[in-house]
């Protein structure tokens, strides 16, 4: 049966023309291959190791050691540092990443109102974004000293007290620095640049409707701007929440999981069982049990997002 | 707000038929909104910008004018000699070319592979292509902690712990999904009929490839290379777990050792200045590199991520 349809197509198109698809396919498959082969040896074998892993226990010298289900029990029943390092990096991306997407839409907005100087404005809201991680982690270390950093100075003189936060040295604010750095890098970053087009791709008539119908200017941007930019605010929330939640070297360069564990991130974790202790099988299942919850919310972002994106080119 | 521009455009436009009166409370009150927003530019301007000015203001003073109190805005005398100063006590030169090395190859590869895949998704046809781009899609979204251990396992069993190679061979092998998307996206924007004809001539694929379509895509391929170079010098996590040697290191674990040290007072003073100046100097390529591609960047970031 098989064999006939394909004789028969083959009867009906020229032999020409099934050599030359024949001949896209290997050129193409050839011009892919390096990314193929790239996902297997750096990704898809990865991940298959590390499944593999995650069952054993393995301290690098010796074999590893299958252990079945030990790893995971014991990473829900006895690690003290789980729960808490996974719940202060969702309270990490679910503070960041909405507050980072609301400045970033703000200041896209100040930026599409043809204010003179504002490729100045759009440049100084960038340059934060340039700034290497590594480098902000270690400049704002500086500019949140408790004793001597410019901030609590501002801080002492408008509140007239001694009493200033310590930063990066207080349990209690060690997470706020952080979030301040990161929204300091985030909000005039890609994001900002890519809502700025978007703004400027709202065709003009949807809100000419909008003045007829007796639009305001929160009307405007509650039924115009907002809809037309749905697709790209989910785009930039499933990957900078996905960006948060892995965040690893602000933290360590900044605070190194301290003070007493409070910035001690899930990815942080993952590390210092992998690289300080060198417990590669607990650690695959820390990074499994992390690939999980990621897939997971990111699932759950799609589904919820036929809700509220709306999409224009769509024909439903 | 964005609205604010039609509803000024139509008063400019229909402004004869418009009383005077209404007409100049009108604009008084369009000043002052105007006025309002030029503040809140300038303002957030200033707090976006203050950190930078803190740290080079502060790389410029010495020692111990940091931890003066209060804190002072200008150095006192500019000590620039506390940039060269960073280059003695730590292996500045040797880790700003390490950074270099590293990310001027793996950029190359990268930016050359992603071409040739995003080239490939963009003009063949073959069974499970769009299956395939979507999967690589999905990469974007996976978490590397997944992929780290085994390849840490994996360089140190062939021996290639504490070298580059676990930093550059990767990036030959497809770069990443986001930039085979960005090249992918460009090269459907450009008339399949080029190739086409190219073909009627008698070019290969690879001819097409390297003498049509390479060509024409000169501006996003300078903002792939920009945007992976970039990445990969200020990459962290990586070079931090895959280096040993201190002369090995790329700037961004430089920089955390330096810093790890700065604060201990080993001989006179603490180093804080110094590691102000090596923030400076590890950030400072990066906005020059921006401002000299800084047109075709903004496209490409605007290009990648408008399609959701």
């Amino acid at each position: 049966m098989s064999t006939e349809a394909m004789t028969s197509t083959r009867s009906s198109l020229p032999r020409w023309m099934t050599n030359l698809r024949a001949k896209e396919a290997i050129a193409g498959y050839i011009f892919l291959s390096p990314w193929l082969l790239g996902i297997i040896l750096f990704i898809v074998g990865p991940m298959m190791t590390s499944g593999f892993l995650s069952f054993t226990r393995y301290d690098i010298v010796n074999p590893p050691e299958f252990v079945g289900l030990k790893n995971f029990i014991e990473i829900f029943t006895k690690d003290r540092l789980f729960w808490p390092s996974m719940m202060l990096t969702f309270r990490y991306a679910l503070i960041v990443v909405p507050l980072s997407l609301i400045g970033a839409l703000a200041a896209a907005m100040l930026l599409n109102q043809a204010l003179l100087g504002t490729t100045w404005f759009r440049t100084f809201f960038f340059l934060p974004h340039l700034t290497p991680i590594v480098a902000a982690a270690v400049l704002w270390g500086w500019i949140f000293n408790a004793d001597v950093g410019p901030i609590n100075h501002w801080i002492r003189t408008i509140t007239g007290s001694d009493n200033a936060p310590g930063w990066f040295r207080d349990p209690d604010w060690a997470m706020t620095g952080l979030i301040i750095m990161a929204m300091w890098g985030a909000i005039g970053g890609n994001t900002m640049l890519i809502f700025l087009a978007g703004l400027q791709g709202v065709p003009q008539e949807l809100y000419d409707a909008a003045v007829v119908d007796g639009a305001g200017i929160w009307a405007k941007f509650r039924n115009v701007t907002l809809p037309m930019l749905t697709p790209t605010i989910f785009f930039n929330m499933v990957l900078g929440i996905i960006g948060a939640l892995r965040v690893f070297a602000a933290a360590y360069v900044a605070t190194q999981g301290g003070p007493a564990y409070s910035t001690w991130f899930y990815a942080l974790h993952i590390y210092t069982r992998a690289f300080q202790y060198f417990e590669m099988g607990y650690a695959s299942a820390l990074a499994w049990i992390f690939f999980f919850v990621l897939f997971v919310f990111t699932y759950v972002q799609f589904r919820q997002s036929r809700r509220w994106v709306y999409y224009a080119g769509e024909v439903d | 707000m964005a609205g604010e521009v039609i509803t000024r455009n139509r008063k400019q436009a229909g402004g004869g038929f418009i009383p005077v009166g209404a007409f100049q409370s009108a604009s008084f009150q369009r000043a002052f909104g105007r006025g309002i927003l030029y503040l809140i530019a300038v303002s957030s301007s200033a707090v976006f910008m203050f950190p930078f000015v803190w740290t080079v203001l502060s790389s410029l003073k010495r020692g111990g004018e940091l931890f003066r109190f209060p804190p002072t805005w200008l150095p006192e005398i500019p000590q620039f000699q506390n940039y060269p100063t960073v280059f003695e006590i730590v292996p500045w030169a040797t880790w700003t070319w390490n950074s270099t090395f590293v990310a001027v190859v793996s950029t190359f590869g990268a930016v050359l592979t992603a071409a040739l895949v995003g080239y490939s998704f963009a003009r063949f046809r073959y069974p499970a292509r769009d299956v395939l781009f979507i999967l690589t899609l999905s990469t974007m979204m996976l978490p590397v902690e997944v992929t780290l251990i085994p390849l840490y396992l994996m360089f140190a069993e062939i021996g290639w712990l504490d070298s580059y190679r676990p930093l550059i061979v990767p990036s030959f092998f497809g770069g990443s999904a986001f930039l085979i998307f960005l090249m992918r996206q460009f090269f459907m924007s450009i008339p399949i009929d080029l190739d086409e004809a190219a073909r009627i001539d008698g070019a290969n694929y690879l001819r097409i490839f390297w003498q049509i379509l390479m060509p024409l895509s000169i501006p996003v391929t300078a903002t792939a290379a920009v945007l992976t170079f970039m990445s990969q010098w200020n990459e962290f996590l990586q070079p931090f777990i895959f280096l040993n040697t201190k002369s090995k290191y790329t700037l961004a674990i430089g920089i955390r050792y330096f810093q790890a040290v700065a604060g201990f007072a080993d001989d006179t003073e603490p180093k804080y200045h110094l590691l102000m100046a090596a923030s400076v100097m590890m950030t400072a390529p990066i906005i020059i590199m921006f401002f000299l591609a800084q047109r075709y960047l903004v496209q490409g970031i605007v290009m990648s991520g408008i399609k959701g």
